[in-house]
């Protein structure tokens, strides 16, 4: 009887109930600061779309900004590897630090910015190559033409987007022969090909079907491992799925930013509560 | 926090609608049966107990009825903060309507058996002080729900601890009979079991209290002692 009695306590201690709970609840104090924004303003002449924003992004976790059409959310996006550039009326002001450095500073070469910020778009956007060539290509214009390397690479990032087995039989056929879903996540291994700090994804799948979706889903979670991700998405629940910090905007403010879990079932501020259950606001 | 602001898709207002009134509908139901099971016990009245008995049915029916409506809300509206709250807290409500439901059926039970017996002159003045008392905690935290208001779950979880002084004194009292004369044990035992059903009532009320609080707030207080309870719900009405 005492013998039963104690292997029970023991049995009873072994279990490990803090291990057992779902996650550690985040906190960004304690990340690694991989971005950060600080009094952050954006005019389109003069209008302006982006309002003193202050955030900081965390090192390898993925942040999700969500909000209404019009809210600044790709706005900002597009702001961490200066895709804004390209438009001549944007004009800003405030701090965008990259590990620290400001990338809006003169001496920044943008073309270097983008190899270390990669970005993924809305609709797939193949060139009209080979699915091969579609990842090599920001290899060969870094210079590399080695075969080996190449092989390497282009290996090692269709298996890094979960595309590799699909298409490892017809790696020379045209990438525009792909499926909606093939196609994204082939422009994702063409960016982690050259191996970013930081990716970007704006929408990535909104113009997938759901097991599509999901596959994009799940390839998030596993990069994240190894990149810090940026996600902007009209999906709130994919926010909630794929997210560790989610940064709810509006009319080009920054409402409310925190860990997922508690934006979702407790956020703080009532605009944030209306959008994410779908009221007037 | 609450929101009173619409929700764009006027179905999904008018099914959240619907399953609160649902739950306040059982609620009513819950709060009959007690009162009956009360009163049948108070004045020997079997025909009102097996009233109690068969209401069960009802509650019962309820519960089955508005957990589906929940998990149909959950499949398809995929409910976020105040709303999910909303349908979580609504879960765990009803069970605890049901319970006390059962605890009444229980305490219906208990009233047939003694009306069959001889009744002390006083008539279990204190079952019934105690009795009163667990009703108005259970109309309170029903009223909570309703109006989300949580000051009012506070003070019903306050009424917790004078439920357990009267309880633990009922008991005592019956001992006391017991020991006088062991011919009382059957009915003191009986006595007893009506005791611990109407504690246990209570305690059902103080956990709709702690849904409502959780529910409204977005703070989990279960487990906590009141003092820390408070705090939590005061700390929560100044953000």
């Amino acid at each position: 009887m005492e013998a039963v009695k104690e292997q029970a306590t023991t049995q009873a201690r072994a279990i490990d109930i803090e291990s057992m709970q779902r996650s550690q609840k985040l906190n960004l104090a304690d990340e690694d600061i991989c971005l950060e924004v600080k009094d952050f303003n954006l005019f389109y002449g003069s209008k302006q779309a982006l309002h003193n924003i202050n955030m900081s992004v965390a090192k390898n976790r993925v942040t999700a900004f969500i909000g209404p059409s019009g809210c600044g959310k790709s706005t900002l996006l597009r702001c961490f590897n200066r895709m804004n550039d390209l438009i001549d009326t944007v004009k800003i002001d405030g701090q965008m630090l990259l590990d620290g450095q400001d990338l809006n500073k003169q001496s920044v070469n943008v073309a270097d910015l983008r190899r270390q910020v990669g970005m993924v778009f809305q609709k797939p956007n193949p060139f009209p190559k080979s699915i091969y060539e579609n990842v090599a290509y920001g290899l060969r214009l870094q210079g590399v033409n080695d075969r080996e390397t190449l092989d390497r690479v282009v290996e090692k990032s269709l298996k890094g987007a979960a595309l590799w087995d699909e298409v490892k039989d017809r790696l020379q056929e045209s990438a525009m022969g792909m499926s909606g879903g093939q196609q994204q996540r082939l422009v994702i291994a063409r960016a982690i090909a050259i191996e970013p700090e930081v990716l970007l994804l704006d929408e990535p799948a909104s113009a997938l079907d759901p097991l599509s979706t999901l596959k994009i889903e799940e390839l998030i979670y596993e990069l994240k491992e190894k990149y810090t991700i940026v996600i902007v998405t009209h999906n709130m629940q994919q926010a909630a799925r794929v997210s560790d910090y989610t940064a709810f905007m509006y009319m080009g403010e920054l409402i409310e930013f925190g860990a997922t879990d508690e934006l979702f079932t407790n956020p703080t501020k009532k605009q944030t509560e209306d959008y994410i259950t779908g009221r007037y606001g | 926090m609450v929101t009173n602001s619409q929700h764009i898709s006027q179905q999904f207002e008018k099914e959240l609608e619907d399953i609160r009134s649902l739950v306040l509908a059982m609620g009513g139901l819950v709060e009959q049966q007690v009162n009956n099971a009360q009163e049948a016990l108070m004045t020997a009245d079997s025909e009102l107990a097996r009233s109690v008995i068969s209401l069960d049915e009802d509650v019962n029916e309820l519960e089955v009825t508005i957990d589906e409506e929940c998990i149909q809300i959950i499949a398809l509206r995929q409910p976020t903060a105040g709303d999910l709250r909303l349908v979580a807290g609504i879960l765990k409500t009803i069970t605890d309507l049901e319970r006390i439901g059962d605890e009444s059926v229980s305490i219906a039970r208990m009233a047939m058996n003694l009306s069959e017996k001889d009744r002390p002159k006083k008539n279990y003045r204190e079952l019934l002080s105690m009795g009163n008392h667990v009703q108005g905690m259970l109309r309170d935290a029903l009223d909570a729900f309703a109006r989300l208001d949580i000051k009012q779950a506070i003070r019903v979880a306050q009424e917790d601890r004078e439920i357990d002084g009267e309880y633990e004194g009922i008991i005592r009292q019956l001992i006391t009979y017991m020991m006088e004369d062991p011919r009382t044990v059957t009915k003191a035992i009986d006595m007893m079991w009506s005791a611990r059903s109407f504690e246990r009532i209570a305690d059902h009320a103080c956990n709709i209290c702690e849904h409502v609080i959780y529910l409204v707030e977005g703070k989990d207080v279960r487990h906590l002692s009141l003092e820390k309870m408070e705090k939590v719900v005061k700390k929560a009405g100044k953000k």
